[in-house]
């Protein structure tokens, strides 16, 4: 089996517009979620969110790619860029061919349905923008980084609700790992920050009006964001021949279903996914130091993860720090446990773990080490870091601090 | 009204537990009546929709919302006080 390396990260997100960015706020333990800027707010009871800010299309792509580009695609493409541009690699030759790119999303483009929706329920008109499905397909994001950055290997999207974004890494991961791949482009967007978008989550009651407070016993729900992360996960014979710079190592994957449920999470699948990334990393479970929760902010979820760590680690849950950056960047669904591998990174590489912000009171049901409120400075050789998507599909991946 | 209130909401209860009206009485729990946490949302959207109130339920910690949803009963009170609201 191969080893997997990570040689690149981008992102764009309430935090920040690069990966560096995102690092410098979660160190800070600051918080980008503030009032929603988007058409019809007033007709929304949810409103805020963890929205892009500052961001201008024109400033990045030109009329005719934004006339392709849905938003999600304009995030993937500007995350890809970044973390390519960090690696160094370019890709012709042989590495092309095998070179792939594997998203995950949720929505995909969602605000470009959501506006043809008016342009055609609400104004009454019966023509459309001939770009609308490319814009609005899944797959958009996906096949752009493709094009940009010539990689003719496997390139898929994969849209398992939250999940998405950690189970397209583990694809990734795994076709490396395999040998199928030198070079695999990987990681999430997703933005569905849009009037359509925001009231569908609204009908199911579990979002938040204030924040979003992970572990704390007074949270009241979730917060959704937007954004993207992209890492380059690249062979380690092949990085270590060509002096790149390695920011972390992917040592193992797992995912399960819970086959139970199509909201609720259960504490089993939760489990078996965590112990399974643990035991395909070849580790024990007291090797792990931090793992990046899912910790959506939501009882059903906090209540349920905590108990899952527990059953897996026994005593050693009481030594390990589990934290939630969705406090900070909100809920970004098919692109959230990207941008959440950025805090993993950050643990490893400069040994600084994200807190979980907004934490007010404990919770007797969460009692675990949740970093609170402020970074913690620590070594950590081994974190995870956990997706529990609705309709029951987990994925985790375990890393470790490199060299 | 009132009587009309408790009615409406009954028949929406027994709906969403696939049951006949009269297997419903005031102090059934939505537990007995086989309502889970999701049937429990979709009963309060169809109640909206039915009196075209705002109903405050927040299905991350039910006990904490001001919806007490302990009984048919309690259900049927929360919503004649939030329907009374509304023609005031």
């Amino acid at each position: 089996m191969k080893r997997v390396v990570i040689t690149g990260q981008g992102s764009i997100n309430a935090l920040g517009h690069t990966a560096d960015a995102t690092m410098q706020a979660m160190r800070d333990g600051r918080s980008g979620i503030g009032p929603l800027d988007v058409r019809d707010v007033d007709r929304l009871s949810i409103k805020i969110g963890g929205q892009v800010t500052g961001y201008t299309p024109e400033d990045h792509f030109t009329r005719q790619q934004i006339a392709l580009y849905d938003r999600f695609t304009q995030f993937a493409l500007l995350a890809a860029n970044e973390a390519i541009a960090q690696s160094g690699l370019t890709f012709d030759g042989e590495l092309a061919y095998e070179a792939g790119v594997v998203l995950g999303t949720a929505g995909g483009g969602l605000s470009t349905s959501d506006e043809n929706f008016r342009t055609v329920y609400e104004e009454g008109k019966n023509r459309v923008h001939p770009f609308v499905v490319p814009r609005l397909m899944n797959n958009a994001a996906a096949s752009h980084v493709s094009m940009v950055h010539n990689l003719m290997g496997p390139s898929f999207t994969v849209a398992t609700a939250c999940a998405s974004s950690n189970h397209a890494m583990g694809q990734a991961f795994q076709m490396i790992r395999s040998g199928a791949s030198r070079v695999m482009i990987t990681g999430g967007s997703e933005s569905m920050l849009c009037f359509g978008g925001i009231k569908a989550w609204e009908g199911l009651r579990v979002m938040s009006r204030d924040a979003c407070r992970p572990f704390s016993a007074n949270r009241n729900g979730m917060v959704q964001g937007e954004g993207a992360g992209v890492f380059v996960f690249e062979e380690y014979e092949h990085a270590k021949a060509r002096g790149a710079e390695i920011l972390a190592e992917v040592i193992g994957f797992a995912m399960t279903s819970d086959a139970s449920d199509i909201v609720m999470p259960s504490k089993q699948g939760a489990a078996r996914a965590i112990a399974g990334a643990i035991r395909d990393a070849g580790l024990n479970p007291q090797d792990v130091d931090y793992i990046n929760a899912h910790g959506t902010g939501t009882a059903a979820n906090d209540k349920t993860e905590c108990a899952a760590v527990v059953d897996v680690f026994g005593r050693h849950a009481d030594k390990l720090m589990i934290s939630s950056t969705k406090s900070m960047h909100g809920h970004l669904i098919g692109g959230t446990g990207a941008v959440e591998l950025l805090a993993c990174i950050m643990a490893l590489r400069d040994g600084i773990v994200a807190p979980t912000i907004g934490y007010e009171e404990a919770d007797p049901e969460c009692t675990l080490d949740v970093v609170p409120n402020v970074a913690r400075e620590v070594t950590v050789n081994v974190a995870l870091t956990n997706a529990f998507a609705f309709g029951g599909l987990n994925a985790v991946l375990a890393l470790r601090k490199f060299g | 009204m009132s009587e009309n209130v408790k009615d409406k909401v009954i028949a929406i209860i027994a709906e969403q537990a696939v049951l006949d009206v009269s297997d419903v009485s005031l102090t059934s729990t939505l537990e007995e009546l086989g309502i889970d946490s999701l049937g429990l949302v979709e009963s309060i959207f169809a109640i909206e929709e039915a009196f075209d109130i705002q109903v405050p339920f927040n299905a991350n910690d039910p006990s904490e919302s001001d919806f007490d949803i302990s009984s048919v009963a309690t259900i049927v009170k929360a919503i004649e006080g939030l329907v009374a609201e509304q023609n005031a």
